[in-house]
């Protein structure tokens, strides 16, 4: 007994929720763990490290950590968690002031923090009903969250006692445009909701990944069969353990990562082997006495080692450490640059961004019969699938994926992580394997934003009419291929920014290094290139003598002009009107920093703009969506809805589009969740594609159905359908038509009527000089912050986010507002702190992300131009709403002290280093 | 077979368990989980949370006495006197309020990081430590306690019993600055405690300077102190202070900020924590 987590005595009472606990659990096991295991999953574990405050429960009236408490400290305390915080009812519906406040406001998006933004609010609102924001900054200091931006969260919290009525879900034809709750949203603040490692039965064996320690090592792995029986475990897989390929990638033509590494490793973290046991043996593991030999090799840890003459091929057959290269030009380059009155150069560069979801990654494999059930968090269902296929040599019909909740992705959930082990480890053992990533091994381990390397050249004419663009990016696209070539292909499109550009040349490269992959974030290198652009421009609107937005409003790019690939929107093209959105509050900000700075000299504010425009779709390649709609004998409408909800509210974009398109109040969908056997594929939730292209197919497949309805009694499209328990009602101009559904025939899933409905967007492939049509649509925006730098520290303080977004139509304005803040949060991160170095970073304390006291206020103007071809005219969302922030504040910085700083983060050192440079 | 976890209620009776083993010792366990990376402890673990005796914050005639069992919530709660300002801002600058009302100080300075938010304020007040074994009790300056970067004077036998901070230190008036990349759950690039005293005619009649996160241990600064002593308490005083009065200081560089920027900030930190400092003493001489 003496390598249990402590010793058990007489065992320990306390109580959860009102309820008495006698738990025989060892006395150091921590509180998460012991409550988790009760079936009280609400309680979440993010980091077991006391750095993001999801597991926050109260003990004794008091705020904690539950992954730092000891139960055996616990005797005869009070412990309450999310699970008691609805009223009574065995269903947990009948949310409490609070919780129906953090719906109300659209406080909760993915919902994994959720539970630990609760309980700290429950802890302030006992002791304080009507707090202001500052106290609730306070209170909720300890919980990080990634999607929200945290505002609505505070708004909530300030506005509990105050609460009015919930409104009611809009009525038939009222869907699109109005600011519905999230569909899924109730689950998420009640503690029900199931994230990967919610799913997980108790009794399933568990997985570990034995992982390199090195950046860059060859190994001779011992022998495992002693080792195996000397620690009590039942497997351990390796790479000559894959019925199929030991290779996969999401870009099928570039897949190159092995589930398990063959001799050498990569980069620190990769997997070389994984082993399995009961939770207690996989528990009591020490991953570092598995016998295997290293060959430690000196990495190349930054592109510029890579690319040296003779530096070692991170992979044969990719000369140069070159994974792929991107071209765009038009025009003439040179002489554009040669024949402007001013031009402006620039070297920028961005370090690794870790997404820093709060859910680490999760999951358990189940063999049922013929087929493989892999439950986990993931942005894709499909692509997951067809991957596996390839690894564990199978037949897709015969895998099933089943994404659960996910607790935020951001674009590294669309890789494969841990899915394949657990597929490889129940097939073997044919019992269900499950695992949850340590905070450290998922920041070791997943992608990452590329870390960039841009020099840029920019040019106008007298008039300030930008003439040229020469754009040069080195990626670091880490030891494996991943979105490496999307990044290399996207950034040369978008370099240009949403501007008219007559000559221009961007040119971009992929380089391996011994790093974690990077991969898909959030804008998958768009938000790197628009750092030195909107950086620039600042410079060159100065020179010109212009006014920095007015500068970029005369150089907006209108309908009937071409992109820089040549693409020309007869419609939609919506920067201006962004743009022009800004003005008001942008000539007023400008005045408060005139103000505030005249009698200021430790403390300068500024205003800094920029702008942003994102292709919505995959680049010039196919990417549909498929939606299921269908009616069964009982007259219930359900949506199979495919499109996987991140928290970024697909559940409840396509449904509203759904509805409204079929005539049915938004309340009469039955949803039915992403999962391989159910759903047709709705394609990837990435490239801000969901509601442009998911929502078309929902509304295809809605359109669709409504025709066979209205068909069957031979009624005009005018008609208004009514669904009823077992019939539709059907009344058109002056009949009435009764359809009984009850004795129809139904398909072999009972539906009556179906609908099922494919969108792909238009695109054409790119030429050599990357001209064509790589997007059916483009969504546009611009922000504006205002902030305060402290000039002896060089501390910055975000004062005011005013933003213009142009979504082409607001399906959902509160989810919109969502994608914003949580977006442009990021983009706080990105400018301000984040920065991750591999073998250092690999925690929440060390690796920081934005808090809910580093954010300013916000104001929205949701501008909305119609496109062409989004649903109702809907423009992606997901990925603009990061790109403008980061060059915004830097804008802003140079914009109150003068200091630019170049390569990010502008942490306080770099402000002041870039301050002392000016004297 | 040793135990691996007990919680024994009798201070007797874990002084005599600390002489026949080696233990880790739990108290609030926000150092010690994190600490284990996920692995089972190596030592088997002593849980003092039990053991009233230690107990809390209390103030007695020869000073306060801030037991192992004392949590940041309950310092920042104890309705301490100025003096102890400091250490109840840095109190709630310590991790989040999660962390601060389990994490207690003692162990802040068991754990002895070159961070340890406790540090600086408890230097100010000239805190002893009081270590406890089956040998007996003894006590010794804080200063002298902590020996490095998670290096300390507590022996293996030993029990941090108690802070103590005597009487002639509780006085005056006291603030604290941290410096960190972002506004809550912050580890500090810098930060700085000042206490001071005023005399009856608005002079500084002696200060305490202390400074975090720039050096291996928190240090006293005397030379700063020294330039600032015997001179008028008036707005602008703090800038007497140079760089030259923090020539002590040892930065490096790390992932937080580089070692210039660490000596340079922290002048600048300085100088705004005396200036509220004395802002804080003027404000109490006005209403007493």
């Amino acid at each position: 007994m003496s390598d249990a987590p402590g010793e058990l005595i007489n065992g320990i009472g306390f109580s959860v929720n009102g309820r008495a606990i006698h738990s025989d659990e060892m006395p150091l096991q921590r509180l998460s763990e012991v409550l988790r295991k009760q079936g009280l999953t609400g309680t979440k574990v993010g980091c077991d490290a006391g750095d993001c405050g999801a597991c926050t429960v109260l003990i004794d009236g008091e705020p904690a950590c539950s992954c730092l408490v000891a139960i055996g400290q616990l005797e005869g305390s009070v412990v309450e968690t999310v699970e008691g915080l609805a009223g009574p009812g065995e269903d947990g519906e009948n949310l409490n002031a609070l919780q129906q406040s953090f719906l109300q406001h659209g406080a909760a998006q993915c919902g994994i923090c959720t539970p630990g933004m609760l309980m700290a609010a429950t802890h302030l609102l006992r002791h304080n009903p009507t707090p202001d924001a500052q106290q609730v900054e306070d209170a909720l200091g300890g919980v990080l969250c990634r999607c929200t931006g945290y505002r609505k969260i505070i708004d909530a919290v300030v506005n509990t006692a105050s609460l009015r009525d919930v409104p009611g879900s809009p009525p038939s034809g009222a869907a699109i445009g109005a600011r519905v709750q999230r569909l899924d949203g109730v689950a998420k603040v009640n503690g029900r909701d199931q994230f990967g490692a919610d799913v997980i039965p108790t009794d399933a064996l568990r997985l570990a990944v034995i992982r390199s320690p090195h950046h860059c090592a060859d190994f001779i792995i011992g022998d495992t069969g002693q080792w195996l029986t000397d620690h009590g475990l039942d497997l351990v897989l390796t790479s000559v353990d894959i019925p199929g390929e030991n290779r996969f990638g999401v870009i099928p033509p570039f897949a190159d990562q092995p589930v398990f590494a063959e001799q050498r490793a990569r980069f620190r973290g990769e997997a070389i082997a994984a082993v399995v046991g009961s939770a207690e043996a996989i528990a009591r593991l020490d991953a570092e006495t598995f016998p295997v030999q290293w060959t430690v090799l000196d990495p190349h840890l930054l592109p510029d080692q890579a690319l040296l003459d003779g530096a070692m091929p991170v992979h044969a057959g990719r000369p140069d450490n070159v994974l792929v290269r991107g071209l765009v030009q038009r025009g003439d380059i040179e002489s554009g640059l040669q024949q402007s009155r001013f031009s402006r150069r620039g070297s920028f560069s961005t370090p690794f961004i870790e997404h820093a979801y709060i859910e680490p990654e999760a999951g358990c494999a189940v063999v049922v019969d013929d087929t493989i059930e892999i439950h986990t968090c993931t942005q894709t269902a499909g692509m997951t699938r067809e991957e596996l296929a390839g690894i564990l040599g199978m037949p897709e019909e015969n895998i099933r994926v089943r994404p659960t909740s996910v607790g935020g992705g951001f674009g590294s959930k669309l890789d494969l992580s841990l899915q394949p082990y657990l597929c490889l480890a129940a097939l073997k053992l044919g019992l269900p394997v499950a695992a949850v990533y340590s905070r450290r091994e998922s920041m070791q381990s997943t992608t990452k934003r590329h870390p960039s390397q841009i020099d840029l050249h920019i040019a106008c004419d007298a008039n300030g009419k930008l003439t040229a663009i020469d754009f040069n990016g080195i990626f670091n696209t880490g030891a494996y291929a991943s979105w490496g070539p999307t990044v290399a292909n996207r950034v040369p499109i978008h370099a240009s920014g949403p501007f008219y550009i007559p000559n221009y040349r961007a040119r971009s490269t992929a380089v391996h290094t011994h790093t974690a992959p990077a991969g898909a974030f959030r804008g998958f290198g768009v938000p790197q290139a628009a750092i030195a652009l909107e950086s620039l421009l600042d410079r060159l609107a100065d020179d010109a003598g212009i006014d920095r937005l007015q500068f970029r409003l005369n150089n907006a790019l209108d309908n009937h002009q071409p992109t820089v690939t040549g693409q020309i929107f007869a419609s939609g093209v919506g920067i201006k009107a962004c743009l022009s959105t800004l003005q008001e509050a942008w000539v007023a900000a400008g005045e408060r920093c005139a103000v505030f700075n005249e009698n200021s000299t430790r403390y300068r504010k500024g205003r800094g703009v920029a702008t942003c425009w994102y292709g919505c779709g995959n680049t010039s390649l196919p990417n549909p969506s498929t939606i299921k709609i269908a009616v069964n004998q009982q007259g219930q409408v359900v949506l199979h809805q495919g499109a996987i909800d991140i928290g970024q509210g697909a559940n409840t974009v396509v449904a509203q589009i759904a509805a409204d398109t079929l005539g049915v109040a938004l309340s009469e969908l039955r949803l039915v969740d992403a999962d391989t056997a159910v759903t047709p594929d709705a394609g990837k939730t990435s490239a801000s594609r969901q509601t442009f292209v998911s929502g078309n197919a929902a509304l295809l497949a809605a359109r669709s159905l409504r025709q066979l309805i209205l068909r069957e009694v031979n009624a005009s499209d005018r008609s208004v359908v009514v669904m009823s328990a077992g019939t539709i009602t059907i009344k058109d101009a002056d009949q009435t038509h009764v359809l009984t559904l009850t004795d129809r025939p139904a398909d072999s899933e009972g539906y009556v009527f179906c609908a099922v409905e494919q969108y792909n967007p238009p695109t054409t492939e790119l030429d050599a000089n990357g001209q064509g049509s790589p997007y059916a649509q483009y969504g546009y925006g611009a922000q504006l912050i205002e902030l305060t730098v402290d000039v002896e520290l060089g501390t910055v303080k975000l004062d005011r986010l005013t933003t213009a977004h142009d979504v082409g139509i607001a399906i959902n304005p509160q989810l919109v507002e969502g994608q914003i803040e949580g977006g442009a949060t990021q983009g706080i991160g990105m400018a301000l702190m984040e920065d991750f170095v591999p073998g250092v970073a690999e925690n929440l304390h060390d690796y920081l992300i934005p808090t809910i006291g580093d954010i300013p206020s916000f104001e929205h103007h949701i501008v909305e131009v119609a496109d062409a071809v989004g649903p109702y005219g809907a423009k992606g969302l997901g990925e603009h709403v990061l790109i403008p922030t980061a060059p915004a504040i830097l804008n802003a910085i140079r914009d109150a002290t003068g200091a630019e700083v170049n390569h990010l983060p502008a942490t306080p050192d770099k402000v002041l280093a870039a301050l002392r440079q000016l004297s | 077979m040793p135990l691996s976890y007990v919680r024994p209620l009798q201070l007797g009776a874990a002084l005599d368990l600390l002489r026949n083993n080696r233990w880790t010792i739990l108290a609030g366990g926000t150092d010690f989980y994190p600490a284990l990376q996920g692995q089972r402890p190596s030592t088997p673990v002593l849980d003092i949370t039990a053991l009233s005796d230690l107990g809390k914050v209390a103030t007695t005639p020869d000073g306060v006495r801030i037991g192992a069992l004392a949590t940041w919530t309950d310092v920042v709660r104890a309705g301490l006197p100025a003096a102890f300002d400091a250490l109840k801002l840095a109190a709630v600058e310590v991790g989040s309020v999660q962390i601060q009302n389990r994490a207690t100080v003692a162990g802040n300075l068991c754990n002895a990081s070159p961070a340890a938010d406790g540090v600086p304020p408890l230097l100010c007040l000239d805190a002893q430590v009081e270590l406890m074994s089956h040998r007996g009790t003894r006590q010794l300056p804080l200063g002298d306690y902590i020996l490095g970067n998670r290096r300390t004077q507590l022996a293996e036998d030993e029990l941090l019993s108690a802070i103590v901070i005597p009487r002639a230190a509780s006085t005056g008036s006291s603030a604290f600055r941290k410096l960190g990349a972002r506004r809550y759950l912050v580890i500090s690039i810098a930060m700085v405690a000042v206490r001071l005293v005023l005399s009856n005619d608005n002079r500084i009649e002696s200060i305490s300077i202390a400074v975090g996160s720039c050096s291996e241990v928190a240090t006293r600064l005397t030379t700063a102190e020294t330039s600032l002593q015997g001179q008028q308490a008036e707005t602008g005083v703090e800038q007497l202070l140079q760089a030259q009065h923090l020539a002590a200081l040892q930065p490096i560089d790390d992932i937080r900020a580089p070692a210039g920027y660490r000596q340079e900030a922290a002048l600048q930190l300085l100088r705004r924590t005396v200036a509220d400092a004395v802002v804080a003493a003027k404000t109490a001489g006005a209403t007493t």
